[in-house]
C-alpha cells in the first residue's frame, strides 16, 4: 500500500506531506522557513515560544506541534503574524537583560537573528530591567538567567539526549526561572562540557567558558545571512 | 529654500555613535550640503537657534540634565531618533539598574578597589547633575519616532536613516544593517 499523501497550502503554495507530519517539518522540506525559538529539531516540540504561530483556516496555531490535514490553509509570511511574532519578540528582549553589545552569544544568538530577520530597531515595551542570578561555579560552563528566554530547550536535552535532568523549571508566572536539579548550584550537579546540553540554550544563557568572542564580528553565524536561510535554500 | 537642520546630543552614552557619524566619512560633505547642523557637539553649538527637522539623541537618561536635554530636544525637534544602543535600550549605563543607586555611588566613590577619597564623602556640588534612580532609555522619556540600533550604528545604518529622513522615505534597512552590537 502506498503512503497517503496529504497536501496543503503555506501563504499560497502547495506543500506535501505524510500523516503525522507536523506543518513546521512539511514547510522546513518545501524550503519555508517559519521562524522558532524553543523548537530544537530531534526534540519533542511543545509549542511554548509561539515564535512559530501560523494561521491555520483562519486560527492561530503553533506549527511545530500541529500536525497537518489534507486542505489545510496555512498563513505564515502575513502581516499580521509577523506583528504577533514581533510582539512575542519585543516582550521576551524586555522581560530579561539582553546587552547583546558585550554578549558572547552575539552573533551567534538565535533569539538576536530572529528580531534581525524579522526587521526589529527596538521593542516597543518598557523595559524591566529584572534581576536575575548568574552561576558561575561549574568549572567550564557559565549559567546566565539574565539572557534565559524560558524555551526549555536544555531542560529537554538534559533530560532526552543526555539523561542527566541537570535542569528544570521552578517556580510559576513571572517567577517562572530555569534551576539546577540540585540544592545548591551548577558545579554540584553532574553536568559535564562535553554534554549537548551545552550547545541546546538558543541564546547566551548557557555558555562554555575560556571560548566567548573566537570568532570575529562579521563571521559570525547570523552576521551576513538571516537565520532560516539554510531552510530556504534547501 | 532654507536647508533643514539636524541637532545632536550625547547623553548617557560614550560618544561612539557621534563617532560612527563622523564614520560617514567623506559624505558628510554631502550631507553638509543639504543640511545645516544646529545644536550639536560636533559644531559645539550649546542652543537651539531654529526649528530642527532631526535630532540624533545617543545615550539613554542618567541624570536630571540628561532628562531636560532630552525633553529639549523633542519640544525643538520635528523627528526624534535614538541612535544607538544606549538611547534604545539603556545600553552599558543600565546595569547599574540592577543595583540600588546607594549601592552604586558608594562602590564608586568609597569602595571600590583603586578610590581614593579619605574624607569618604561623595560629591553633591549643586553644579553635578543629580542621578535618577535608574538609567532610562530615551523613549521611556519621551516619544522617540525612529531607532537606529548598534553599539554603535554602524556609518551606514547612520547614513541611511539619515537619506531616508531627509527624503522624507519611510526608514526600512537591508538586513546588514540592523545588528544590536
Amino acid at each position: 500500500m502506498s503512503e497517503q499523501i496529504i497536501t496543503i497550502t503555506i501563504d499560497g503554495q502547495e506543500v506535501k506531506g505524510t500523516p503525522g507530519q507536523t506543518i513546521m517539518e512539511v514547510a522546513d522540506s518545501a524550503g519555508v522557513y517559519i521562524p522558532r525559538l524553543c523548537f530544537l529539531k530531534g526534540l519533542t516540540p511543545h509549542g511554548s515560544c509561539r515564535v512559530c504561530v501560523v494561521n491555520v483556516n483562519g486560527r492561530p496555531q503553533t506549527s511545530c506541534t500541529q500536525p497537518i490535514a489534507n486542505g489545510m490553509v496555512v498563513e505564515n509570511d502575513t502581516e499580521e503574524i509577523k506583528q504577533l511574532r514581533k510582539d512575542i519578540i519585543d516582550m521576551l528582549f524586555v522581560e530579561g537583560n539582553h546587552y547583546c553589545q558585550f554578549c558572547e552569544k552575539s552573533g551567534n544568538c538565535e533569539l538576536q537573528a530572529v528580531a534581525y530577520r524579522l526587521g526589529i530597531t527596538a521593542p516597543k515595551y518598557p523595559y524591566q530591567f529584572p534581576n536575575k542570578e548568574i552561576d558561575a561555579t561549574h568549572p567550564d560552563i557559565f549559567l546566565d538567567l539574565n539572557r534565559c528566554i524560558l524555551c526549555a530547550r536544555c531542560i529537554q536535552t538534559s533530560r532526552d539526549v543526555d539523561g542527566k535532568t541537570v535542569f528544570e523549571f521552578v517556580n510559576r508566572g513571572p517567577e517562572k526561572k530555569i534551576s539546577v536539579n540540585a540544592d545548591a548550584k551548577l558545579s554540584d550537579t553532574n553536568l559535564d562540557v562535553t554534554d549537548k546540553v551545552v550547545d541546546s540554550c538558543p541564546v547566551g544563557s548557557i555558555l562554555k567558558k575560556r571560548v566567548g568572542f573566537a570568532v570575529p564580528i562579521g563571521k559570525r553565524i547570523y552576521d551576513k545571512e538571516a537565520i532560516g536561510s539554510e531552510i530556504e535554500k534547501g | 529654500m532654507e536647508k533643514p537642520r539636524i541637532a545632536t546630543a550625547t547623553l548617557a552614552g560614550c560618544f561612539g555613535c557621534h563617532m560612527s557619524i563622523l564614520d560617514i566619512d567623506e559624505r558628510i560633505l554631502e550631507l553638509v550640503k543639504v543640511v545645516d547642523f544646529d545644536k550639536s557637539p560636533i559644531d559645539d553649538i550649546k542652543t537651539f537657534s531654529k526649528r530642527c527637522l532631526v535630532g540624533l539623541i545617543e545615550g539613554g537618561c542618567s541624570t536630571e540634565e540628561n532628562v531636560h536635554v532630552l525633553k529639549e530636544f523633542r519640544k525643538h525637534c520635528d523627528v526624534l531618533v535614538s541612535v544607538g544602543a544606549c538611547a534604545c535600550t539603556g545600553g552599558i549605563p543600565a546595569l547599574r539598574n540592577h543595583v540600588t543607586l546607594e549601592e552604586c555611588l558608594n562602590e564608586a566613590y568609597r569602595n571600590g578597589p583603586t578610590v581614593y577619597n579619605p574624607d569618604n564623602v561623595i560629591p553633591r556640588d549643586k553644579e553635578i547633575p543629580l542621578c535618577l534612580d535608574k538609567v532610562y532609555p530615551a523613549h521611556h522619556v519621551v516619544k522617540i519616532d525612529y531607532f537606529l540600533p548598534g553599539c554603535p550604528p554602524s556609518a551606514d545604518t547612520i547614513w541611511t536613516g539619515l537619506v531616508a529622513l531627509l527624503e522624507g522615505k519611510p526608514l526600512s534597512f537591508p538586513y546588514e544593517l540592523i545588528k544590536y552590537d
